[in-house]
């Protein structure tokens, strides 16, 4: 293996006609890694908080999925009511996360509630969010003892409850949050940025909602 | 998979000739290339993207050595494995080996170009393993035995109704025994019969559209949610990616992914963009035990500092196919291997040699369109040339071919002869053709007016003569 990896690296070395990078040349690549420089601003998601609130239900919208928005103590009522309007049955797998364990669950009495990873079973989850990106319309799910993937991934429809605070301009002010949170060398095993429910064009090319991943999102926008 | 690039005559012939195909190439002038205006309309910043995603590819391949490094460095210390594959050959053995180490029967493979450049599938087959194409596309062409035509909608030669016989083919036996006519059913079929296999692989294999060097993750764009899947669900999750793949930072995966969808669907965001770095942590209720990348050089490395370099940077979005009229009339199964349309043209003669596809590169009219949509400003065009050069220089055209240039090129040096003799040729066709304005068969043109008339020149002499009197 070591033989197969100096084969390449030394290849790569031989084309680019020098050594291993040393001196100035790798001190410039090594300051670019440790302060990544941005690229283009993009003017779109540079708003302020409200506007950026507005901006990711509209795009959110627009990708298909459909968005809610109410307070603290609206949540349970809204799941519940959201499951009522589609016809989907009273149950739902929940992420084992604090956050989702403040609301008022209990004010739902026909709303059954398992906790837990996501099976091949599973009609509906509900997630929190780690943060959504107004540009695009996009959640951010980090993976976690408190967010299993597979509720991203498995049941028909994911109901996503995410605090407005927590939205942000574009894909950079994620990424600040990300090595705020888990430091810059530990990322979580996954991050699933996720612009509305799964689909597919892989027919005709035209977009048929739920391939693999959820036919439908539903997104609760929680004022604070 | 085995190539037919020099059979390219032949198949473009057939290719011409399929009615269900040229039904379906003519959806794409309609589909995406129509979708990817609006997307770059709708973004002012999308040149100035352009022009820094090119910027970024440029940087990383000057310093691939070292981002390919540190990217290791990263994998490694979360608990990941990085394994180097000099060939194919290495790759596939290295990836049956990581297979067999799991007992595995069933690999859930996401679509993934490399394991196309690999054939990776054959080798897995003969080793008693089964890979379970879960993209849509993939899985359809899968079930039909046939290569993707296209880089990122892989079935986009097929119509549905070519779809429906093929699932109620497949399909009865599992108990879907009636036909589908429409997309959502055919959609919603494939997703229960692949959710159960899903279920069962033991590996997961997925492709990477960049590898981000400062985090060692790496990132994969989809729209179904399908190498989510793959990467979630079994016990072991292999990611195969090229070695041109990696990048060195999140910042420049945020300005990668604004140019990527809307350069290939016309999309703002595909659905799930998603980084994997390393295995299952400590408290986690799901993800894989085992994490494995295996990058594969097969040849690029050598591309690095050449004058072809610059196809290094593709991402892969399909946006050049899009805009072919070249893969437009003929799609991408005439190319004849893995990749299709412009950028194939380019890359398939690196990966595969000049000798057996030296047709691609001749098969472009040069109107720049690729070039124009290129996410990352490949010169494909360019690129096509330099090709041709090779070609020329390595005597590989037909001996007529090389004697007609050969001839064109001693007139073109000498400008009196070549003004006269055009002078010449010029009366000489007005002589016997101006009356109709056109010909029907001309002496050493028969391979233009067997499909079409030429045209007679017109009055006045010849460009040259026209342009010396307009001057004056």
């Amino acid at each position: 293996m070591n033989e197969a990896r100096s084969q390449i690296l030394n290849g790569i070395r031989r084309s680019l006609q020098r050594g291993e990078l040393s001196g100035d040349a790798r001190a410039a690549v090594e300051a670019r890694l440790a302060r990544p420089p941005r690229g283009p601003a993009v003017a779109r998601a540079a708003l302020a908080q409200p506007e950026k609130v507005a901006l990711f239900c509209q795009w959110a919208e627009a990708n298909n999925a459909t968005v809610a928005r109410v307070a603290p103590a609206e949540v349970a009522a809204e799941v519940s009511a959201y499951l009522a309007r589609n016809n989907l049955p009273a149950e739902a797998v929940i992420a084992p996360s604090p956050q989702l364990a403040g609301y008022d669950w209990a004010s739902q009495k026909m709303l059954s509630l398992r906790q837990g990873r996501g099976e091949g079973s599973d009609h509906v989850s509900i997630t929190g969010a780690f943060a959504a990106i107004a540009e695009t319309g996009t959640v951010v799910m980090a993976s976690g003892p408190e967010h299993p993937v597979t509720l991203n991934l498995l049941p028909d429809t994911h109901i996503v409850v995410l605090r407005e605070s927590d939205i942000v301009g574009g894909y950079e002010e994620v990424w600040e949050r990300l090595r705020a949170r888990y430091g810059k060398d530990c990322m979580p095993r996954t991050v699933n940025t996720i612009t509305g429910p799964s689909r597919t064009g892989d027919i005709e090319q035209a977009m048929e909602l739920g391939a693999h991943g959820p036919r439908r999102m539903h997104v609760l926008v929680v004022r604070e | 998979m085995e190539s037919t690039a020099h059979d390219f005559k032949d198949n473009v012939d057939a290719a011409l000739a399929d009615a269900n195909l040229q039904d379906s190439l003519a959806k794409l002038k309609v589909g995406f290339s129509e979708r990817r205006r609006q997307a770059a309309e709708r973004m002012p910043e999308f040149e100035a993207l352009r022009d820094r995603a090119r910027d970024i590819k440029n940087h990383a391949l000057a310093n691939l050595d070292f981002y390919l490094e540190e990217f290791e460095r990263k994998v490694t210390a979360l608990g990941g494995h990085v394994h180097w594959a000099p060939t194919a050959e290495d790759a596939r053995r290295i990836i049956g080996e990581l297979c067999q180490s799991m007992g595995a029967r069933t690999v859930a493979k996401s679509k993934s170009m490399v394991a196309e450049e690999i054939a990776l599938n054959e080798h897995l087959e003969a080793l008693g393993i089964a890979p379970i194409e879960t993209d849509l596309g993939e899985y359809i062409i899968q079930l039909r035995h046939e290569p993707p035509s296209h880089i990122i909608a892989p079935a986009v030669h097929l119509t549905k109704d070519q779809v429906a016989d093929t699932f109620l083919e497949h399909h009865s036996k599992l108990g879907f025994t009636k036909r589908l006519t429409e997309r959502n059913d055919l959609v919603a079929e494939a997703r229960y019969v692949l959710r159960q296999k899903f279920l069962d692989a033991d590996v997961g294999l997925t492709g990477a559209n960049f590898l981000v060097a400062e985090t060692g993750s790496s990132l994969l764009v989809t729209n179904e949610g399908n190498a989510d899947l793959s990467n979630t669900l079994p016990r072991m999750h292999i990611v195969l990616a090229s070695i041109e793949k990696v990048i060195p930072t999140l910042e420049d995966a945020a300005v990668l992914l604004r140019v990527l969808a809307r350069s290939a669907t016309g999309q703002e965001s595909s659905a799930y963009t998603t980084l994997n770095t390393g295995p299952k942590r400590a408290g986690d209720l799901d993800g894989p035990e085992h994490y494995h990348v295996v990058i594969l050089d097969n040849g690029r490395s050598a591309v690095l500092g050449t004058e072809m370099q610059d196809m290094l940077r593709c991402i892969r979005c399909g946006a050049c196919m899009n805009h072919c009229p070249v893969y437009g009339a003929i799609g991408g199964h005439a190319y004849g291997w893995v990749y299709p349309g412009p950028i194939g043209a380019v890359l398939t003669p690196q990966l595969i040699g000049v000798e057996e596809a030296g047709n691609l590169p001749n098969a472009s009219t040069f109107c720049g369109r690729c070039e124009a949509v290129c996410p990352v400003r490949i010169p494909l065009p360019n690129l096509m040339r330099h090709w041709r050069e090779r070609e020329f220089e390595r005597h590989l055209q037909p001996r007529g071919v090389r004697q007609g240039l050969a001839l064109w090129s001693f007139l073109a040096r000498r400008p009196r002869l070549y003004r006269r003799l055009t002078a010449l040729a010029n009366r000489l066709l007005a002589l016997f053709g101006r009356a109709q304005g056109r010909y029907q068969t001309l002496p050493l043109a028969g391979g233009w007016t067997r499909f079409r008339d030429f045209p007679a020149p017109p009055p006045g002499g010849t460009f040259h003569a026209q342009w010396r009197g307009r001057r004056s």
